[in-house]
């Protein structure tokens, strides 16, 4: 009989998991697995309430080990970890088995069958957690310097933000010059500064910073090494740089979608996407005009690729967020131009949030004219005599066909992923499915990817406007300085571990280490292998190599594999 | 001796046991998860460090404790640990089908496939078809 204490909690998730796996059966399930004294179900295994009432179990039911059967530990391992260590116990005596991601979610179609596994899985999760042992970190130094890759207002902000703090910053900017999208607009939304001098300004000041290095033309082609001490290259107009960083930064920015031919007449002369449209105001002195002729009315079109609207394949289902405000700014601008031009916006929802509303109202205090049109029936351009003719169903005014005449067509479009695969390929970031990088957690770890020390911000991630993009960039520049300026990461000690008994120094293992981590030691009357910390990572390559199976990963253990197979074999099968 | 396809029967699920990697293979699983792509719900993992740790034996163990299949999701090129990871599972995936022959266990249980961290569809179709492949072999439990 084991003597361990065992607390098991199956989290329901708030019905992310228990929708699909009835976790009442799962706890009934395991309640008398060997060494369990606490099975619970929760709503929440996460919330203060869940992590408390763990907190008060290790302590009263003496647990020495702990099982959360939740999501992906990719979320919440540290979590559980930080509970067992607030109640005194040991945090590498915690196992977490990932019932949403890898069960409750990829079955939703088969409940039965979800709860069958998930029985599996949570007594796999018990046989670990009955072999499990107190474990210490070892610690490395980091080193106090950051690349940022993409130099637009997002990644500049970053590199002054970085530059601050004392860590040397290293910017890689692919094209030959230095701002982004924003070095390229005229007057922006909310405080009509230009973003050419936003740029200027940044960009001034990080020449003056003698700890920021900017490398135009430069590709990021090679990563290797770890959290904190990362070696890399760049490719800097033909030339390999080497750099050793402890954090990398990605600001890679967005496209602007590009309409189909003729999808809203685009490709007839006067027909313009928002930005061109901006270019366009941001050209003119005086009355707006276009091409010499002086543009009297200007029909605008919202959602052009966003929200599941595009005439090409696999449209973008997200709303692009900044557009409703940046096209109402830019009414307003062209209203300031040229007073009495008439000004008709075809929209589908109006999505000027927070404080951009008043952009709306201004937008309608300057005379322009709203005309709300069903999803199903978008607008139809038309160009007859010199001019376009909208023709669009008023749904405000019970399907009134109306019959806009304009001189300019503006489509309101969308911000896009901008693909990169050779930087994909170096760094690896997940993508979510609508191509952006994928943050750890939306709300938990917003800057945070799967790779530790690589951080995301900016419109590489998700639609957004400037004011916005500066926003996660310097959060991403706060967790970076957070890792580095502490000046060491704790390594876990999920490293190799030699069995003395079992081993007979064939050197086997030495070959197989990736990082030569092992060398020789007496033990008795004879030499054995043996396991330098600072160095192993824990990778496992020594295991399969031993011909006396002496070799062990902690965490991962020879009789924690078996014992997890043997809990997954009997019953339930 | 293993049993043939034919004692499988209509209702026969095979049970695939993942060999997964935390921080690339088991990423792209939870993608899969987290995008609502199923596939056969007796497949389960066991997630370690890095493919090019897996003894042979527990793959010939898992096969003797009521799994029909055993699937390695490796990292391929995206292993953090080591450059050659690919080549170094695929020489421990041999070194496991000779045991598997050696005890007379198709080799054919076991397969391989480099799953990415955005790799979840391409999982899925692994589990799908390794599953329709397990279930023309039949289980693996030795009669009796």
């Amino acid at each position: 009989m084991s003597e361990r204490r065992i607390g098991v909690y199956i989290c329901y998730c708030g019905g992310n998991i228990s929708d699909y796996v009835d976790c009442e059966r799962v706890q009934d399930a395991i309640k008398h697995e060997e060494g369990v004294v606490v099975a619970k179900t929760t709503m929440f295994a996460c919330s203060d309430a869940a992590q408390q009432e763990m907190i008060d179990d290790i302590r009263e039911q003496k647990l020495d080990a702990m099982v959360v059967a939740s999501c992906s530990p990719t979320l919440h391992l540290f979590t559980f970890r930080g509970v067992a260590e607030r109640a005194g116990l040991n945090p590498y005596l915690y196992v977490q088995v990932n019932l949403r991601e890898q069960c409750s979610w990829a079955h939703t179609d088969v409940p039965e069958k979800a709860t069958e596994k998930a029985v599996h899985m949570v007594k796999a999760g018990i046989a670990k957690a009955r072999l499990t042992e107190p474990l210490q970190k070892t610690r490395i130094d980091t080193v106090p310097r950051a690349l940022v890759v993409g130099a637009g207002i997002s990644g500049l902000r970053a590199a002054l933000a970085l530059s601050d703090l004392g860590i040397s910053v290293y910017v890689a900017e692919k094209t030959d010059k230095i701002g982004g999208r924003v070095a390229e607009m005229g007057r922006m939304y909310p405080h009509d500064r230009r973003g050419s001098e936003l740029i200027a300004n940044l960009v001034e000041e990080a020449q003056k910073r003698e700890n920021v290095q900017i490398y135009t033309q430069a590709e990021l082609t090679e990563k290797s090494g770890s959290v904190g001490d990362f070696t890399v290259k760049l490719n800097v107009k033909g030339e390999s740089i080497p750099l050793n960083v402890g954090a990398i930064i990605v600001t890679t920015g967005f496209n602007s979608y590009q309409p189909a031919d003729g999808e809203y007449a685009y490709g007839t002369d006067g027909v313009l996407t928002l930005p061109e449209f901006k270019q366009l105001l941001d050209q003119c002195e005086g009355d707006l005009t276009y091409r010499g002729k002086p543009v009297g009315n200007v029909s605008y079109i919202y959602c052009v690729g966003s929200r599941g609207s595009s005439q090409k394949e696999n449209p973008n289902d997200y709303c692009s967020r900044y557009c409703c405000n940046a096209a109402m700014h830019a009414s307003s601008i062209a209203h300031d131009l040229s007073p009495g031009l008439h000004q008709f916006h075809l929209f589908r929802d109006i999505r000027t949030y927070g404080k951009y509303e008043l952009l709306y109202q201004e937008a309608r205090r300057k005379g322009a004219l709203f005309i709300k049109f069903d999803d199903d029936e978008p607008p139809r351009v038309e160009k007859s005599n010199g001019c376009f003719r909208i023709l669009v169903k008023d749904v405000l005014t019970n399907g009134e066909e109306l019959d806009i005449e304009s001189d300019l067509v503006v489509l309101v479009t969308a911000m896009e992923p901008r693909p990169n695969q050779p930087l994909n390929d170096v760094l690896k970031l997940p993508l979510g499915l609508d191509g952006f990088f994928k943050e750890i957690h939306p709300k938990l770890r917003p800057v945070e990817t799967v790779i530790d020390g690589v951080f995301i911000a900016g419109t590489a991630q998700a639609p957004r406007n400037s004011a916005e993009s500066v926003a996660s960039a310097l959060a991403a520049t706060s967790k970076s300085a957070a890792l580095l300026k502490k000046g060491y990461v704790e390594l876990e000690p999920l490293i190799a571990v030699v069995d003395k008994q079992a081993c007979t120094w064939c050197d086997k293992c030495v070959e197989s280490c990736p990082y030569s981590a092992i060398g020789k030691i007496g033990s008795g009357e004879k030499e054995v292998a043996e396991i330098n910390a600072a160095v192993c990572k824990g990778c496992g390559c020594c295991v399969p190599a031993c011909p006396q199976g002496a070799l062990g990963v902690r965490g991962y253990t020879d009789r924690q594999i078996r014992a997890m197979i043997d809990a997954m074999e009997a019953r339930n099968g | 001796m293993e049993k043939g396809g034919g004692a499988a029967g209509e209702g026969f699920r095979p049970r695939i046991l993942v060999f997964s990697t935390e921080s690339i293979s088991d990423i792209g699983i939870d993608l899969a998860g987290s995008s609502h792509m199923h596939y056969p719900p007796t497949a389960i993992s066991i997630p370690l460090p890095c493919s090019s740790g897996i003894r042979p034996d527990w793959i010939l163990y898992a096969l003797g404790h009521g799994f029909d299949g055993v699937f390695v999701a490796a990292d391929g090129t995206d292993c953090p640990f080591v450059p050659d990871c690919t080549g170094r599972t695929a020489k421990l995936v041999d070194q496991a089908q000779n045991l598997l022959r050696e005890n007379d266990i198709k080799p054919e249980r076991l397969k391989m496939a480099a799953v990415c961290s955005v790799c979840a569809e391409s999982f899925q179709k692994h589990m799908k078809s390794f599953f329709d492949a397990l279930k023309g072999l039949g289980p693996t439990r030795k009669a009796g």
